[in-house]
Parts: C-alpha cells; sequence; structure tokens
C-alpha cells in the first residue's frame, strides 16, 4: 500500500512510467528527476503520506530506495 | 581529492577561527589547484601564463568574467548536469558554469549547513516577493529564479506575494497570514523586488501587516536602488515599520560561487563560511589589503571540482571588517560590500586576460 502511493508521488512528479520507479533509480541521473521535480517529488510525498520533512531529509533523498528509507523514519510500512 | 564530508559534519560553518580554517580549507584548495591544472586545458594555459606560473598558482584569482569568454570546466561533456547562466548586469555575454553531481552536491549540502544556522533543521512557511511565473519555465535559469529554487528547499506552503502583473497580491498575502499567524517562516525575494513591488507598494496603500516573527532574506544588490538612495539602514527600519519584521538578512552570493552565500548577521556584517575565504585585493596590484581597507573581492571555495571556481576574483568592492572577533559570535571573516567595480579599476591580471 504505502509501497504503491510512493511510487505513484515518483510517477507524477517526474514524469516518468511506474516501471521506471525501482530502487536504483537516483536523484539527477535521468533528466526528468532533476532540482525542480525533486521539490514536486517532495511536496507530493508529504501530501501522500501526510507527513512534513526536514531539509536533511531532501538532501538525503538520492534514491527511490533512499526515499523508502526515510518514509520509514516517520513511521510509514512497507 | 579527498571527499570534503568531514567538512559538512561539523555543526555550524562559522566555528572554526582563523588557524582552524586556513589549516582544514588548504589542502583542499590545493588538491583543487592541481585538479583543475591537470583537467581544464583553459585554465591551465592562464596559470602557465602568470609570472612565477605553477609555483604562483595559489595567488591566482580567476576573472570571473573569463567565464564569459571561455569554456572552463574540469570535467567531460558527458558529465554535465547542468550549466547555470548568468547574464551579468554590464554585458550581453553569458558566463557559463558547469556542475557535475559531485558539484551540485557539495553546493546543495553547504547552502543547507549555511541556512540551517538561520533558521534550524525544520523546514518554514515561506513567502516569496516574486511572481509565480518566475519559476515555471526551468530552461530559464534567470538569476531570480534560480534563486528561488535554491531557498525553495527551506519553505513549506510556498506562496507568492505578486500576482503576474507585480502587484501585490492582497488575498495571498493575507491567507498567509492568517494560516500562519506569528509562526516563524521565512520571507524570501531580491532586494529590489521587496522594495520597489512589496515595501513601496504597501507604503503607497498606507498599510501594514504583521508578519512579525518572519525571517527576510534578500539578495541582488543595491544597485537599482541607489537613484532611490536606499541603503541597508533604509531597507531594514522600512521593512520593520511595514510588515514587523526585525529579523533582516542580506546575503551576497555569485553564480560562479552557488552553494556559498555570505549572510548578513543581527551586527549587519557578512560572514564568510567555513568552506569559503574571502580577500580583499588592491585592484592595482592584486596583493592582498590588511583588513578595514577597500578593495576588490576574492572568494576561495572547496565546493567546485567541475569547473576552476576555487579561486575567483570577483568585481565587487569590499572591506574585511575583522576576523573572529564579530560582536554576533561567528568565527571568521567579515565584510562589507560597496557595490560593483568600475571596469576601468581592473588592472593587473583580469586586464592581461580580459577579451572584451
Amino acid at each position: 500500500m504505502s509501497n504503491k502511493k510512493m511510487i505513484t508521488c515518483f510517477v507524477e512528479a517526474l514524469g516518468i512510467s511506474e516501471e521506471d520507479v525501482v530502487n536504483t533509480l537516483e536523484y539527477n541521473s535521468i533528466p526528468q528527476w532533476d532540482s525542480v521535480a525533486h521539490m514536486q517529488l517532495i511536496a507530493a510525498l508529504e501530501e501522500a503520506f501526510d507527513i512534513m520533512l526536514d531539509t536533511d531529509d531532501i538532501i538525503d533523498m538520492s534514491s527511490v530506495a533512499k526515499a523508502r528509507q526515510i518514509l520509514q523514519k516517520y513511521d510509514i510500512g512497507f | 581529492m579527498k571527499s570534503i564530508e568531514d567538512i559538512f559534519q561539523l555543526d555550524s560553518p562559522y566555528l572554526l577561527t582563523k588557524d582552524q580554517k586556513k589549516k582544514m580549507l588548504d589542502p583542499y584548495l590545493h588538491d583543487l589547484d592541481n585538479l583543475h591544472y591537470e583537467k581544464c586545458i583553459s585554465y591551465r594555459k592562464i596559470v602557465d601564463a602568470i609570472p612565477g606560473g605553477r609555483n604562483k598558482q595559489s595567488d591566482l584569482y580567476l576573472p570571473v568574467r573569463l567565464f564569459k569568454n571561455f569554456d572552463l570546466r574540469s570535467i567531460s561533456s558527458d558529465q554535465i548536469l547542468k550549466t547555470l547562466t548568468s547574464s551579468g548586469t554590464t554585458s550581453q555575454q553569458v558566463s557559463k558554469i558547469y556542475i557535475d553531481k559531485i558539484t551540485a552536491i557539495n553546493q546543495t549540502k553547504a547552502l543547507v549547513k549555511i541556512m540551517q544556522h538561520y533558521i534550524g533543521k525544520n523546514r518554514l512557511p515561506m513567502l516569496i516577493i516574486d511572481h509565480p511565473n518566475v519559476i515555471k519555465d526551468r530552461t530559464l535559469f534567470s538569476a531570480r529564479g534560480a534563486g528561488i529554487r535554491g531557498l525553495w528547499t527551506f519553505g513549506r506552503n510556498h506562496t507568492y506575494a505578486l500576482d503576474n502583473e507585480m502587484n501585490v497580491d492582497d488575498d495571498a498575502i493575507d491567507a498567509f497570514i492568517e494560516k500562519f499567524k506569528h509562526q516563524k517562516s521565512i520571507i524570501f525575494g531580491f532586494t529590489f523586488m521587496i522594495w520597489k513591488y512589496f515595501i513601496q507598494e504597501l507604503e503607497k496603500q498606507g498599510r501594514t501587516i504583521d508578519l512579525c516573527n518572519s525571517i527576510v532574506f534578500h539578495s541582488g544588490g543595491w544597485k537599482k536602488l541607489q537613484d532611490d538612495a536606499v541603503d541597508n539602514e533604509t531597507f531594514k527600519s522600512k521593512v520593520k515599520q511595514l510588515t514587523e519584521v526585525s529579523h533582516v538578512h542580506n546575503f551576497y552570493g555569485m553564480v560562479e560561487q552557488v552553494g556559498t552565500i555570505y549572510v548578513e548577521c543581527e551586527k549587519g556584517y557578512l560572514h564568510a563560511p567555513i568552506f569559503s575565504d574571502v580577500k580583499i585585493l588592491d585592484p592595482a596590484t592584486m596583493k592582498e589589503r590588511p583588513h578595514k581597507q577597500s578593495g576588490v573581492i576574492a572568494v576561495e571555495s572547496i565546493l567546485p571540482v567541475s569547473y576552476p571556481g576555487h579561486r575567483l576574483l570577483t568585481e565587487d568592492l569590499g572591506t574585511v571588517m575583522g576576523e573572529d572577533d564579530c560582536e554576533c559570535g561567528k568565527k571568521g571573516k567579515y565584510f562589507l560590500i560597496h557595490g560593483r567595480l568600475k571596469k576601468a579599476e581592473i588592472r593587473g591580471c583580469s586586464d592581461t586576460y580580459a577579451v572584451e
């Protein structure tokens, strides 16, 4: 459930397809995941999970795997 | 090149005193001297052309205008993550700054460390004194758009204070104040925009708003405000009078040094963070001037690995007012900016390479 929600956030914020949202996908490794899209992603995740990420989280969120880790920090189970 | 990760682990970018800072920065700057000499052909040619050559490399501050004339990069084209551009105010030619992944990460981390010092780790409600379209077009990396994008990370509930016709958006501001009443918030904009489209407009309308507990960050220079004879003191007192904000921080930065910003403390001085040092040079001889004497500002930075931007000569005039002993408590150098250097004043090495 959470995983699906997270993937939807990536799909919508970055404008990529579901199959592209894999653990190894990294920030700045594709043109769609640039700094502007990153902020949209943050906003999408915050809204979907009703959390507020701090600045360190935003910087640390350097891959899909890392995003999941950070969300777990906010008691979101995967 | 050693990773600069340990510097990012420091609690604050303003902790180290003169000797500690020098000891920390020098090895990195030396590595960057070697790296860029090796990887950037144009830079190498410049180093080889100066009297003393490589032995004097650490005295070479690359004039920022060279980024307009030459493709100065130390990475291959497939490593370019993004190219930052600035048209500058006096020239049509555009500076091109090539950023790779590592440099981008360094820049972001440095900016985070600096900003966290002033606002903490939590993101704060953010009122942007500009219009919403300024960041819409991401191919248009305008200075204003880039600045807003840079500080965006530190905000939440981003609200634009102006509409697309540059009028004060009363509804947006009222809603912001209502929602975050007396919460700590960030108000960000370019100095000129805040003055002309926000403060002067409020004054014209005879309106005051209550944004107390907010912090204003602004940048972009005073040049456009000189006609109105607005200096930092006037700016601050008007902001306080019309918006109740007493924490107002100007900051100095440049596209050639993204990530490093020099933020004004409560005593009114700009501070060099640990990632960077500032020197004041005599524009005629390029020798460093003692504190409290004005000259052209040179900046050193350990962030850029993708372009030779680790020792730069700016086109701004300033004065270092002291080091480690600012009344605000921050260590490192603190300084003031006096405006742009007139072209005729530049001699020495910048003249040698100027191709205008």
